[in-house]
This record gives structure tokens, C-alpha cells and sequence, in this order.
């Protein structure tokens, strides 16, 4: 099995997000009282250094032909290459409904992201899947939404469910 | 014995029709999403997360209680049935468990895991009894200083305990402390690592990452490397044992459950460990050991038990220090959260009845169980057969409704989004999400009870050492970080 070179994009990761949290923690004026000698600085600054220190050992381990095992499943095929087209697609569907949620309400966008994610993981009864994600969309509405009372905007449907 | 009359009312409150109904909903909903391939306990309890915001709290951990052991249950139907390895915890129960289901004794391997599942649960929530108030009364003598040193230990012991690579386990756990760390800090009121972003301002929600972590980083893992063909699932009918099969079972659940509960309670507990010592057990202490690997009884039988007792073990920690050690404990902590309920010593004294209420609902929740899934068995098995598009879709789909309705704003979407990209590339380079989860709940109060501790000694860094509990904990997270030190001193 050849070395996998891809683990050094996350020391390189790792390294950014330690400098980036160090660079944040020193922008914060530095605050200190009685009731609160160290502030709020040192925390992020300590996090960001040990972010840097792991970066460097995760590049040894690697360097060392260290890996880390990708995760099994029911449904994994670990034998297969990452299908980029259906993971894009199913991004695609999950930012249609974070734009379309408040405007087009949870029933419609909801029902698109449903339909969406199931057409992009290869579902082909079109019309069925088109069945259940409205049937779906509205009984999670009225359940949650109206029955329990929690936070589902019913946008352009107001007034009609 | 004051608790034994709380667990008593406890009992009476669970009784009411209305709150037994609770009980069964979570019963059903938990077993029904866990046995869902690719859905683990966790995933379970995050998912259904939504389904409590509008209850009262009382009748919201009523249904926990029904949807942990549910989900718990639901994970070894699956790896009893489907020949791959789902949740870790479940994986030793899939190795004798399938092959017995191969060789045609489906129903039997089911009928021991729940049952075992049963008998370990009921004496593991016994203990849970005895043990969480004496570990109460302990907790409540501790300071500041003993709290951030518990809080380390947790940190090191996932990171560096569980699973294979430690840097990895540290790596995870440095980018839960960050993300922990977003948001106005508590006592001085700056803004840290918001990026201007004023949705940012009051952190990130805790159901947010762990539904992004374990529902969408999964669904879209899966969604990459998806098999096109389906898995075999082996066809069942009622579960049932014979006089032999309940002979050689109910040792193991005994043994199971005495191996589980300990280790449960462990801070860095999991059920890893138990169920696999159990095995061994097993399998040393078996009449017919070569019956092992083709699918012996008591190889269900044990890891079931130890699995069931471990995970009510791991709400001794939970409940009376606050302190999560497996993903699915450390996703009811966020439900606690979410109620503005802090779990830890004080719990007890403020809001007796609701926990009391809890560890008698886990009772109930464990019987309902029983009763419910020997007659349900081929019913759930035909759920395995959910065809996959639906299956994931239907994960993203719930998983969005969920964070949207945390906080009502479409920016929770986004943040899910890069979460889950987040649990899609840990899955992809072998990083364990569960350090990541335990830096979130915990990275943010161990910073209180850190700064909390340097107040005290005026900034002082030896504030920080507390007493002789604290000198003991720093001993074992010595002993713990030097451990691969110490294997290859021994061994050369």
C-alpha cells in the first residue's frame, strides 16, 4: 500500500489553525482583574501552540509511514475511490435548502433537499421519491411546528397550512 | 435510604399514562433509527435531539432514557444481521453473532442479546443506583482546582487511550478545544475566534457539532464510498432460546455486566474494552470452545451484556461530575444543555426529581425493550433492507431540521455543513471524533474551572494543584502519557 501523502494537508491544517487561533488571541486587549488574573488571551494562545506542536508530530508520524485506518460501515465500500459527484451533489441540495429555508419555508425546501439527496445517491423512482419527501416535509411540519411548537418557518405556505 | 424513596417517586412519575407513552415512543424511535445501517447510538440520540425541544424536561429525558437503550439495542440487531462492522462497540458482538445467524440460529443470537441486554441493564441501573450518590457526596468535597484536573484526565484518556494513534486522538481533540473556544468569553466579554461573524458571538451550539460531526459527517463518508450492492441480511423470524441456550447464556450476561458497569464508570471509559475482555473470558472459560469464531452463544451473550452495562455505566460520570466519556454521553449532555440543565453534584440537590425521574425511566425503558423486541425482531430486521438513497437522504434531511431549529437561522445550515465536511475528512484520515465531541462540552468549563482555580491563588500557577485528589489525577495523566515510555522500558 503506497503512502498516503494526502495526511500532510492535515498537519498543514493543524499548523493553520494553531496560527490562525494564536494570530485571533492576540488581537483580544488583554483583560485581567482580580476575579480573573489571566484573561482571555492565554487559553487560545496555549491551544494554538499545542495545534503547532501536534502538526509537527502528526508530519512525523507520517513521515515515519504512520496512517490512519479510513472508517468502515454498513454501507462502505472502502474497495472504491471517493465519488466527488455525489458528495458535490449532495452539497449542492444541502445549500439549496439553507437558502431557500426562510424565504420558500421548511415544507418546499426541505422536500427539495430530500428529493435532492436521494436523487444525487442514485435513487432513479423519481416520482416515489418526489411521494415521500413532500410526505416528509409536511409531517415533520406538523408535527414539530405545529405540535411540539418548535422553530420550522413555514415561508411562501404561511396562511395555507 | 432517602434515594431509594426518590427512585420511588421516580417510578410513580414515569407511571402516568401520558408519561409511559413517552417511554414507549422513545423505546420504538430509538431501536427503529438504531438498527438503520450506518446509524449508530449516537447518531441516534443527536438525531432525535428535535423531538424533545418543545417537552418539559421531565418527559424529554423520559424518552432518552427510552432512546438510549433503544439505540443501544438497535446497533447489535444490525450487527447481528449484516455482516459488517457498524458502531465499535458492537463489533464483537457481530463476530459470533453473525456466524450464528449464518448457521441459521438468528433467532437465538437475538433472543441472548436482548435479553442479556436486559439482565445487564436492570443489575448495571442498580448499580448506577448505589454507586451515583456516593460518587455525588466525593464530587461535592471537590474544588476548582480537582475539577480542571478531572477534566484533563477525560481529555487525555479518549485522546490517548482510545484507538490506535494517540496524535490523531490529540489532533481530534485540539479542534473540539478550538471550536469549544469560539464565542464572547464568559467573564471578560471579548470576542474570540468570531471572525466579525456575529452569529458566531454565542459560540457554536453543541447539538449543532454533534449533529454535524456524527449525522452529516457520516451520511456524506458514506455517501462517497456507498456499495452499490446490497448486503445480505439473514432472514429471521421470532427470537427464542432452548433450555440448553439459556444454560450456557446466563453466566456470560452475569460476567458481561460485572466487566461493563466498572469500566463504564471509568472516566475513560467506552465499551471497547469490556466487551472485548469479555470475549476472552468467554471464550477461555466455554465447555466447547472451538465452537468460538463459528458462532458460539456465549460470544453474544458476554459483549452484548458488557456493552449494555458499560453505557449505563458511563452516566455515573455523567450525572454526578458532568463528565461525558463516550459519544453517546457526551450527545445527552448537550440535551441537558440544550434544557439549561448543568449535570454534576449540584444536579441532585437542585432538580432531584427530574434526575430520579431519568435513572427510573431507564428501568421502565429497559423492560419495554424486552417486551418489545422478541415480538418485533423481523419487523426491525426488515428495516435493514431500507433502500440507501432514502436511507441517507433521509439522515441529511433530519439532521438539517435539527440544527435549523436550534436557534431558527439558516447560518446554523452552513456552520452543519462545514461540520460535517469536518466529520467527512476525520473519517476519511482515520481521526476518532469522540476526542472532538468531549473537547466541546468540556474544553469551555475546564477554561472556567482553570481561570476559576487561578483566581483563587491570585494567578499563581501552583493554584492550579489544588489538593491530594487533584495530586492523584496529574499522577495518573502522568502515568497514562508516559505508558508507550513505559511498554518499551519493559520490553528492552
Amino acid at each position: 500500500m503506497s503512502r498516503d501523502r494526502a495526511q500532510y494537508g492535515v498537519c498543514a491544517l493543524l499548523a493553520l489553525t494553531g496560527a490562525l487561533v494564536i494570530a485571533d488571541a492576540l488581537r483580544i486587549t488583554h483583560l485581567t482583574s482580580s476575579n480573573d488574573p489571566i484573561g482571555p488571551r492565554p487559553v487560545p494562545i496555549l491551544l494554538g501552540a499545542c495545534l503547532l506542536a501536534v502538526a509537527v508530530a502528526y508530519g512525523i508520524d507520517v513521515a515515519r509511514g504512520g496512517r490512519g485506518e479510513p472508517e468502515a460501515g454498513e454501507d462502505v465500500d472502502l474497495t472504491t475511490r471517493v465519488d466527488w459527484r455525489t458528495v458535490l451533489l449532495l452539497i449542492g441540495a444541502f445549500l439549496l435548502n439553507a437558502a431557500l429555508i426562510d424565504w420558500l419555508g421548511w415544507v418546499i425546501s426541505g422536500t427539495i433537499l430530500f428529493w435532492g439527496s436521494a436523487f444525487a445517491l442514485g435513487n432513479r423512482h423519481h416520482v416515489r421519491g418526489l411521494l415521500i419527501a413532500v410526505a416528509l416535509a409536511l409531517i415533520t411540519f406538523y408535527a414539530f411546528a405545529i405540535g411540539l411548537g418548535v422553530n420550522l418557518p413555514a415561508g411562501v405556505l404561511q396562511g395555507i397550512l | 435510604m432517602d434515594n431509594l424513596r426518590l427512585l420511588l417517586d421516580g417510578f410513580a412519575n414515569v407511571a402516568s399514562p401520558g408519561n409511559l407513552l413517552v417511554a414507549l415512543i422513545g423505546v420504538v424511535a430509538g431501536t427503529a433509527v438504531g438498527v438503520l445501517p450506518g446509524i449508530g447510538p449516537a447518531m441516534t440520540v443527536a438525531l432525535l435531539l428535535p423531538v424533545t425541544y418543545g417537552m418539559d424536561p421531565t418527559q424529554a429525558f423520559i424518552l432518552f432514557a427510552g432512546i438510549f437503550y433503544g439505540g443501544m439495542y438497535g446497533g447489535s440487531t444490525t450487527s447481528i444481521l449484516l455482516n459488517t462492522p457498524g458502531e465499535s462497540s458492537s463489533v464483537i458482538t457481530s463476530i459470533e453473532g453473525n456466524k450464528m445467524a449464518k448457521a441459521g440460529r438468528a433467532a437465538q443470537a437475538l433472543a441472548t442479546a436482548a435479553i442479556g441486554s436486559f439482565v445487564a441493564g436492570t443489575i448495571a441501573t442498580l448499580a448506577l443506583v448505589l454507586v451515583t450518590p456516593v460518587v455525588v457526596r466525593f464530587a461535592i468535597s471537590l474544588g476548582a482546582p480537582d475539577y480542571f484536573a478531572i477534566m484533563l484526565l477525560a481529555f487525555v484518556a479518549v485522546s490517548a487511550t482510545l484507538g490506535g494513534s494517540r496524535v490523531r486522538g490529540f489532533a481530534s481533540l485540539l479542534a473540539g478545544l478550538v471550536i469549544g473556544t469560539v464565542g464572547i468569553d464568559g467573564v471578560t466579554g471579548q470576542q474570540r475566534l468570531t471572525l466579525g461573524i456575529p452569529q458566531l458571538a454565542d459560540g457554536i451550539d453543541v447539538v449543532v457539532v454533534a449533529v454535524g460531526i456524527f449525522a452529516v459527517g457520516e451520511a456524506l463518508w458514506v455517501a462517497a464510498h456507498l456499495r452499490r450492492k446490497a448486503v445480505p441480511v439473514v432472514p429471521v423470524g421470532r427470537p427464542w432460546m432452548g433450555a440448553e441456550d439459556w444454560r450456557r447464556s446466563w453466566k456470560p450476561w452475569l460476567r458481561g455486566t460485572a466487566l461493563g458497569f466498572p469500566f463504564g464508570a471509568l472516566p475513560a471509559g467506552g465499551a471497547e474494552i469490556p466487551t472485548f475482555l469479555s470475549y476472552a473470558t468467554e471464550k477461555r472459560l466455554a465447555e466447547r470452545p472451538e465452537e468460538f469464531g463459528n458462532g458460539a452463544i456465549e460470544g453474544v451473550a458476554g459483549p452484548e451484556a458488557a456493552n449494555n452495562a458499560s453505557a449505563a455505566g458511563t452516566l455515573v460520570p455523567m450525572l454526578a461530575i458532568g463528565l461525558p466519556t463516550t459519544a453517546v454521553s457526551a450527545v445527552m449532555l448537550a440535551a441537558f444543555e440544550s434544557y439549561g440543565i448543568q449535570p454534576g453534584p449540584l444536579l441532585f440537590e437542585r432538580q432531584p426529581t427530574l434526575v430520579w425521574t431519568l435513572i427510573a425511566s431507564l428501568f421502565v425503558g429497559n423492560l419495554l425493550l424486552l417486551v418489545l423486541n422478541l415480538p418485533l425482531a423481523p419487523a426491525w430486521a426488515r428495516l435493514l433492507r431500507v433502500p440507501r438513497p432514502y436511507l441517507y437522504a433521509g439522515i441529511l434531511f433530519f439532521a438539517s431540521m435539527g440544527a435549523y431549529a436550534v436557534n431558527a437561522q439558516p447560518f446554523d445550515l452552513i456552520l452543519l455543513l462545514l461540520l460535517g465536511l469536518l466529520g467527512f475528512g476525520m473519517r476519511r484520515f482515520g481521526l476518532p471524533v469522540l476526542p472532538l465531541i468531549v473537547g466541546v462540552i468540556l474544553g469551555p468549563r475546564a477554561e472556567l474551572q482553570g481561570r476559576r482555580s487561578l483566581q483563587l491563588s491570585g494567578g499563581d500557577l501552583s493554584g492550579l494543584l489544588g489538593g491530594p485528589v487533584s495530586y492523584t489525577i496529574y499522577a495518573v495523566i502522568l502515568v497514562l502519557l508516559a505508558w508507550p515510555l513505559i511498554k518499551r522500558l519493559r520490553r528492552g
